[in-house]
């Protein structure tokens, strides 16, 4: 008889997700999958509410990245108002996406994946927490959590708030940026800098000691899909969607985000509330593709800051194509860390900041809007139709995570069969299973939308244990 | 031609005289003319009564409860806003039950609609959200009906969202009283009332609307509001009615 080993909840990530492997009547791993526990149902109930209030209903999504939310449907409702934003206005939004992209992936590193990598995948469950981490790595800690502190911060300067501020609005932003809240901005950046400099040192030696989560964490080929600018380089705030295949060709370059129903396509699976977008012209399932910090590295042909891209050379020369393990994520991670930090930079010694025309004002003028950015987990689309009132009729959303779903599962199946041995999970091989999913650094509270999709599952059983009768709804 | 003398608008007041009572609010002795409310009176002595439906400038209307006072001697609870001062009244603003009611009242508010603070367009200048506050409600006690509701956009630069609708009336009363378009009108009982446009259509196609905003700027909630204002963006301006009336006293003259 096959046994079923269920992981829930998965610890550690943003939101509720559980793990199903299923073993054979020998006790090899026959199969597994992640599963998303919860549901949220914004496509639907944003359905009749008035476009401009869109970036404020879809910044509830989420309470770590509301601003890469209220920025892509910022992008959507400009398309539905057919306005161009003003330069200040561009540039402002493309700051504070850089500070929400710092804030979380510090989260990401330091508060949720270090404590593994510091504390050891076989350490102690209950000590292996940013608190345990404070006893033995104090200045790892803090500097994570004052790193964090500081993309709130600068935030807070840029938009009044630090969790779903108000300021993102359809045609621009709320508010001119003052000299103070822009003096205070370049004040904290040198520590900043600082402080991931001082990490990048420790974690890039110590990526020997992981040779073989390496090795296993969701190593596999897929493709690669990320924001690039007009000249192919990383791009997070606006550009052009970039697909890699898995040996590092460009399959398809500089596609308008408008145009993504051309490219991905949408499948849904039974047991998980998240849906699985695939690459459309190979179909799915095999249409794997990633996106995230390695994925937008993978996919772009350099950062143009100058410490982040001698980083980027570093970590594209980890393998002879794209870098294909989930583990590199990290590395990525801290990469792109540099990066907001020097573009910030950049921003910040623009005298173009202060300006203060920052928002064009318009009455709906298309009946659709479709805005795509880079969220810290990866590209985020936000598709919007309104009637000629500008009340929303359609809304189709695809979160960062729900573009790895495919990805994620395929990770999952490859550590339990690399690591479960003759049916026996130890407790370092949950760790395993629950690390490969944070590797992705899922958020699953954004990204379960769908409403209607899920199917219900009911299953009569005989006294036996035969299953009499099945049906799904 | 000859001149005519103007015709007197109001009563002589020296063959006429307006008596003026005194009484007590919350134990102070005050005094007001016989043809002013407690709320009235409470106000001009600094004493504070909540309300919701009632707003300077405009006729009152009884609607909302919040003033809700005791008046020693009776077991009924008065609404300040349209009881008028008696002589030797002795009435109390502020007490456990008073505050109780106050409190349920503001709960069934909220639980009658939808009230989304958090992604309103008035969030932060909402005079509901602020009565919340300042009467220390901290939750609601009753299940949320949350009715499905529409967003009426069809006017150019307005919009109404029945979701945030208290039922106030002050648009009604503005549009009549002030405007005199009387556009607004209200369709359906007890919880099946709403705002109407004309005879309920939609507001866009509304032939008596002037467009001239008074509403909008009146109403406490976000339910009439600014099109394109987004989230806590919307701040409403009723200032504008007590200098209105005034000067058209000032031409009536």
């Amino acid at each position: 008889m096959g046994s079923q080993i269920v992981i829930d909840p998965v610890h550690r990530i943003e939101g509720h997700g559980k793990i199903t492997i299923q073993l054979d009547a020998s006790g090899h791993v026959e199969d597994a999958a992640f599963h998303v526990t919860q549901f949220r149902g914004f496509e639907k109930f944003c359905e009749g509410r008035p476009y401009y209030e869109m970036p404020s209903l879809v910044e509830r999504i989420c309470g770590i990245c509301p601003i890469s939310h209220a920025l892509a449907s910022a992008k959507a409702c400009d398309a539905i108002l057919g306005v161009t934003v003003p330069a200040a206005g561009q540039k402002l939004r493309t700051l504070l996406n850089l500070a929400s992209i710092m804030q979380s992936h510090a989260l990401s590193f330091f508060h949720l994946s270090s404590p593994d990598l510091l504390l050891g995948f076989d350490g102690p469950p209950e000590k292996r927490n940013i608190l345990g981490l404070l006893e033995t790595h104090p200045q790892l800690a803090t500097d994570g959590i004052r790193l964090r502190q500081i993309g709130q911060s600068i935030i807070e300067w840029l938009a009044g708030k630090k969790i779903h501020p108000t300021w993102v609005v359809p045609g621009g932003v709320g508010e001119p940026l003052s000299t103070e809240n822009l003096e205070n901005i370049r004040a904290v950046l040198p520590e900043a800098r600082d402080i991931v400099l001082r990490t990048i040192g420790w974690f890039k030696p110590s990526m020997e000691d992981y040779r073989e989560e390496i090795r296993t964490f969701a190593n596999f080929p897929s493709m690669f899909l990320g924001l690039v600018d007009p000249r192919g380089n990383l791009a997070h705030f606006d550009g052009n969607l970039r697909f890699m295949d898995y040996q590092g060709n460009i399959v398809a370059d500089q596609v308008p985000p408008a145009r993504y129903a051309d490219y991905i396509g949408e499948a849904v699976e039974n047991d998980s509330y998240l849906k699985s977008p695939y690459y459309l012209p190979i179909g799915y399932p095999e249409g794997i593709y990633r996106v995230g910090p390695a994925a937008r590295l993978n996919v772009c042909g350099g950062c143009r800051t100058l410490l982040a891209d001698e980083e980027w050379a570093e970590f594209k020369s980890l393998e002879k194509g794209p870098v294909l393990s989930a583990f590199y994520n990290h590395y990525a991670r801290l990469i792109e860390i540099l990066y907001t930090i020097e573009k910030a930079e950049q921003l910040t010694a623009d005298p173009d900041i202060l300006s203060p025309k920052v928002r064009s004002h318009a009455q709906p003028n298309f009946f659709e809007g479709i805005g795509v950015v880079e969220a810290p987990r990866g590209t985020l689309f936000h598709h919007y139709q309104v009637d000629e009132n500008g009340l929303i009729t359609g809304v189709n959303l695809i979160v960062a995570t729900g573009n790895n779903n495919l990805a994620m599962n395929h990770g999952v199946l490859q550590v339990a069969r690399h690591f479960i041995k003759n049916g026996e999970v130890s407790e370092p091989v949950l760790t395993r299973l629950e690390a490969v999913i944070r590797a992705f650094d899922p958020c699953l509270s954004c990204a379960t939308h769908a409403l209607g999709m899920m199917t219900l599952h009911v299953r009569l059983l005989g006294p036996d244990g035969r299953v009499m009768d099945e049906k799904w709804r | 031609m000859t001149p005519t003398a103007p015709i007197a608008q109001k009563p002589r007041t020296d063959v006429n005289p307006v008596r003026i009572y005194t009484l007590r609010i919350d134990g102070r002795d005050v005094s007001g003319r016989e043809d002013e409310t407690i709320l009235t009176v409470a106000r001009q002595n600094g004493i504070f009564i909540p309300t919701l439906c009632h707003l300077d400038g405009l006729a009152e209307r009884g609607a909302c409860r919040l003033c809700i006072v005791e008046i020693q001697g009776s077991p009924k609870l008065f609404a300040a806003c349209v009881t008028l001062v008696k002589q030797d009244m002795d009435v109390i603003t502020d007490s456990a039950r008073i505050r109780d009611y106050r409190r349920k009242i503001l709960e069934l508010i909220f639980s009658e609609r939808n009230h989304v603070c958090a992604v309103c367009v008035v969030n932060g200048n909402c005079e509901l959200q602020d009565l919340a506050v300042k009467l220390g409600m901290t939750h609601v006690r009753y299940d949320y009906l949350n009715p499905p509701q529409s967003v009426d956009a069809s006017h150019p630069r307005f919009s109404l969202d029945h979701n945030r609708c208290v039922l106030c009336l002050r648009c009604i009363r503005v549009c009549k009283d002030i405007e005199g378009a009387s556009t607004w009108d209200i369709s359906g009982r007890g919880i099946h009332a709403r705002i109407i446009s004309d005879l309920n259509q939609p507001w866009g196609e509304s032939e008596t609307c002037t467009g001239c905003g008074k509403c909008v700027q009146v109403c406490p909630t976000g339910a009439l509001s600014e099109k394109g204002k987004s989230v806590a963006e919307m701040t409403k301006r009723p200032q504008f009615l007590p200098y209105l009336q005034m000067m058209r006293k000032e031409a009536e003259i």
